[in-house]
């Protein structure tokens, strides 16, 4: 396995805040990783700094991609090049038909019969956007978008997909399903870089794992590895390692991060 | 009286919808009321005048020469000055798309000078054609048409192709047009180039009711982006009608209440706008829930 993305040490400024202090980063081909973090860590500057959507940034550092380097390129050359972007807030084209949404997905593409079977491909994936094919995007429920914004991002045959929190504001059993396909899409070969806050769901189907805090990556490594974690237990997981006598823990865990 | 009235206010609206229309989708695209609308389908306007009376060429040519320069002039004009802007905010623009016009305004007269010209066309102003008693002159006829003939290109653009469906794309969601691949920059030069070709259509329009001088779409644009407005700025059906029916509401007011406040109309019907429906008629307006 070789890396199909590398990020070396990248700094990236939004305005006068320094969001990502250097921050470095490999995603081999064909693996699921993902990026754990709070509000505010850096994580969705991270995928917008892979995308080219700050101007001028990333400041330092480079960004590598299928043997390329592409910080410095224009969005549209970086996603041409196989990178899909279901962003935070899905970002779906409220106004268009579901139908439309996935179509203009496959923008860059101009083979009808191939973008048609995709379609089809995607209905598969999620069968109720079939049934909402014909609906304003804008109208479809949170999951449902999701949803869509899921497939509007693969309709350009992407490499590797990036996904922006996929699981928020859904219910348990939502989340599930589309964690579920998300493993379904990474086994039909591609690459994934899922940036999340359900630290539980994300480890499970993730092979590796990186904990981004205020800037810059704390810990990494394997799954497996990261739920065996102390740390990654007590402020990610919510596993409590000790239990005081009264039943509550009166101190916080001083965070160690190895 | 009053369907004659209605005829020939349908006329003049025509060339508020269609200014209108170029206006709606230009601000639909970047929020931007576009005031240099007027000029750059005045300066087509004067391609054609060149092309037609002073090379005493056919009208074809002096129809395809305006529409070809019209798409370069709105190319142009979002290549070299729109998309220049760094970080730019709408007041910016606004005052980029003013000076635009300046600059457009100041060329004709340098080139031309402000004298008021006559533009042949094929269409007469003085023959008419009788429909139950309503007379229209085949120039009204041909104005009321043209208007029919965009908007049918215009949605069947918008609705039935890839590149009309791109545009609505970056009109709702420019971000995320990007990262679909869709290179917003080149698509918003193809709104600017649009409605580029409309407002010159309707400059080429009015030229033989009003004069061909460098003055002459001041106020026709000023009536569209009224019209605009009333339809709602972003709903292009909603410009549309709001140009009709501001033609025909000034037309039925200059006749029974005062010619001399005929021109009065438009921003009347403005104010009532923002006070009643601020969205305008067919505008979707989001009322942001605290």
């Amino acid at each position: 396995m070789s890396a199909l993305l590398q990020i070396k040490n990248i700094e990236t400024y939004y305005g006068l805040v320094y969001a990502l202090r250097g921050v470095s980063l490999n995603i081999e081909q064909g693996s699921i990783t993902t990026i754990l973090g709070n509000n505010g860590a850096g994580k969705t500057t991270i995928l917008n700094s892979i995308a080219g959507l700050i101007d001028d940034q990333p400041e330092k550092g480079e960004i590598w991609f299928d043997g390329k380097k592409i910080n410095g390129m224009k969005t549209v050359k970086i996603i041409g090049m196989g990178i899909g972007y279901a962003p935070e807030g899905r970002q779906i084209f409220n106004e268009l038909t579901v139908k439309e949404n996935l179509e203009m997905g496959a923008y860059s593409r101009s083979n009808r019969k191939e973008i048609s079977d995709d379609i089809d491909k995607m209905f598969r994936y999620f069968p109720v956007l079939e049934e909402r094919s014909k609906q304003l995007a804008g109208t479809l429920s949170g999951g449902e978008q999701q949803m869509l914004a899921i497939s509007r991002a693969l309709m350009s045959r992407p490499k590797m997909l990036m996904l922006d929190e996929p699981s928020l504001g859904l219910s348990p059993i939502l989340v599930k399903e589309i964690f579920g396909i998300i493993k379904t899409i990474n086994e039909d070969g591609v690459t994934i870089l899922l940036v999340e806050q359900n630290a539980n769901m994300a480890l499970s189907i993730a092979h590796y794992g990186y904990i981004l805090e205020n800037g810059r990556f704390v810990t990494s490594g394997s799954s497996e590895k990261l739920r065996e974690n102390d740390d990654v237990k007590e402020f990610y997981l919510g596993l409590k390692s000790e239990t005081s006598v009264k039943g509550y823990q009166r101190y916080k865990r001083k965070k160690r991060w190895n | 009286m009053t369907g004659q009235l209605i005829i020939s206010g349908l006329t003049i609206g025509s060339i508020y919808a269609m200014l209108a229309l170029a206006m709606s989708i230009i601000y639909k695209a970047s929020e931007i009321p576009n005031f240099a609308q007027g000029d750059m389908g005045m300066i087509s306007t004067y391609i054609a005048y060149m092309i037609l009376v002073v090379h005493g060429w056919p009208f074809w040519m002096a129809f395809a020469g305006a529409m070809i320069f019209a798409v370069i002039l709105g190319f142009l004009f979002e290549f070299l000055f729109i998309r220049r802007a760094k970080e730019p905010n709408i007041l910016n623009l606004i005052i980029v798309t003013l000076g635009f016009q300046l600059f457009l305004y100041g060329m004709t007269g340098w080139r031309w000078g402000s004298d008021q010209r006559r533009l042949g066309m094929p269409f007469s102003e003085t023959d008419t054609i009788n429909v139950g008693g309503v007379v229209i002159s085949h120039l009204g006829v041909a104005t009321i048409l043209t208007s029919i003939i965009i908007m049918v290109m215009l949605w069947f653009f918008l609705s039935r192709t890839k590149l009309g469906l791109a545009m609505k794309a970056v009109q709702q969601n420019p971000m995320a047009a990007e990262i679909n691949g869709i290179p917003k920059d080149r698509i918003l030069g193809i709104s600017f180039a649009i409605s580029s070709v409309i407002g010159a259509m309707a400059g080429m329009m009015i030229a033989p009711i009003t004069t061909l001088d460098p003055n002459m779409m001041w106020d026709p644009l000023m009536k569209g982006f009224a019209a605009a407005v009333l339809g709602g700025m972003t709903s292009l059906p909603g410009a549309i009608i709001g140009g009709y029916l501001l033609g025909i509401i000034e037309n039925l007011f200059g006749f029974y209440v005062s010619l001399e406040f005929k021109s009065v109309v438009a921003f009347l019907i403005i104010v009532l706008v923002l006070v009643f429906k601020p969205a305008g008629i067919l505008g979707h307006h989001y009322v942001r829930k605290v």
